[in-house]
């Protein structure tokens, strides 16, 4: 089964590359915003990656995790977000 | 088994804008512009490759096996998941950058600096005014 | 209690698509169904009053159609379209941004978010802010073409393109 889906571990290394320059812009970024915009991009990319993960290698729960992961990511960054701004929450 | 060369083509594509938008968030100037980059190019490329996982799915499930509807139905929620909350990430950030004070770079117009110039001068006479009545 | 038994239904759709595969029911299982209906009505009772307000415009069924109609016609269309525009863009360099207004003149809240969200996935362009009180959308646009810059609005049609009435026949 495993060798079967093996195509799906080249476009993880290749999500991985993705993911390589978006931490380079976390790292980087002059300012608070910029960093959140590269934390963001690598929450897409990581719930891409469980999906394909899930897939590579034929166990379903991954699939679940990535699902709760999205929402949980979604309103940490609505949270960073509320924060910058300032005010009352 | 032309589904699989189907399959191919969709990882290829959604490979390709997954990296374009990595790539553009390292080469543009400033917030918003990375924004650009970082919000449409994930989401496209993430479409399709969940799409190709859907379609691996409905296959093994049209030769009999269960597993594939879990992931074909599951895949299809995470895809809902993030068509739904990437863009209201990117609208709250780009909110909180523009009220914590980023200026967009080589900006043409900025109608919002006058929105929000206004408002605190309204802010600035309703403060004075009740200062005023306190004394 | 008709937003009660709309929530309750809904609730048990998200169950029954979270579980898909459990069992021989089906692609349930006969546990699954059944404690997936009691936390639904549970989740429908606590929320009754939150989801679901007065307007109950968005049970018709025709609305549902040409939304989906809407998502794999015109918004699949743009949204290719602009990846294409950013990955020139990323290529060259040539950008030309600027943050402009538009008064869309829609005047539901889920008419205002669908245009919203459409407008920053479709091409060069990105919501800011809103005005609430006149429901203005505030854009930034990658590249702003200088013979739309007449007084304080810019033209719907440089921005949306055919989006705002699609909109206004599903929400409005």
């Amino acid at each position: 089964m495993m060798e079967f889906f093996n195509e799906y571990l080249i476009v993880l290394i290749a999500l991985l590359i993705s993911i390589a320059m978006a931490i380079i812009r976390v790292i980087k970024g002059p300012t608070a915003p910029d960093r959140i915009v590269g934390l963001d991009t690598i929450n897409t990319i990581v719930i891409v990656g469980m999906v394909v993960f899930g897939t590579a290698f034929n166990e379903i729960i991954y699939i679940d995790v990535a699902i709760v992961y999205a929402l949980l990511s979604f309103i940490s960054t609505l949270f960073i977000a509320k924060y910058l701004e300032g005010g009352d929450f | 088994m032309w589904f699989d060369y189907l399959i191919y083509i969709l990882l290829a594509i959604g490979v390709f804008f997954n990296i374009l938008g990595g790539f553009g968030l390292l080469r543009f100037p400033d917030v918003y512009t990375r924004l650009h980059a970082g919000t449409k190019c994930t989401t496209f490329g993430s479409i399709f490759i969940t799409g190709s996982v859907i379609i691996l799915g409905l296959k093994m499930w049209y030769l009999g096996s269960t597993d594939g509807s879990i992931l074909a139905i599951h895949t299809a929620g995470a895809l809902v998941a993030i068509l739904l909350t990437n863009p209201t990430g990117a609208h709250a950030i780009a909110r909180a950058a523009h009220k914590s004070g980023v200026k967009p770079v080589g900006a043409v117009v900025d109608s919002l600096q006058t929105k929000s110039l206004k408002h605190n001068v309204n802010k600035k006479i309703i403060e004075t005014k009740k200062m005023e009545e306190e004394k | 209690m008709i937003a009660f038994i709309i929530t309750t239904i809904l609730c048990f759709i998200t169950y029954l698509i979270l579980t898909t595969g459990s069992g021989t029911v089906g692609l349930w299982s006969i546990e699954e169904i059944l404690l997936g209906l009691i936390l639904s009505l549970i989740a429908g009772f606590v929320t009754r009053n939150v989801f679901i307000k007065k307007d109950l415009r968005m049970l018709n069924p025709i609305r549902w159609l040409i939304f989906v109609g809407y998502v794999v016609g015109p918004f699949f269309i743009g949204m290719a379209k602009a990846n294409f525009d950013v990955a020139y863009r990323v290529i060259t360099g040539k950008i030309n941004p600027g943050i402009v207004k538009i008064s869309p003149n829609l005047k539901t809240d889920l008419g205002i978010t669908l245009l919203a969200n459409s407008i920053t996935l479709t091409p060069g362009t990105l919501s800011v802010d809103i005005d609430e009180e006149t429901n203005d959308l505030y854009i930034h646009w990658i590249n702003v073409k200088e013979n739309t810059l007449k007084g304080d609005f810019v033209d719907c049609k440089y921005i949306c393109g055919s989006f705002d009435k699609w909109i206004r026949r599903i929400a409005e």
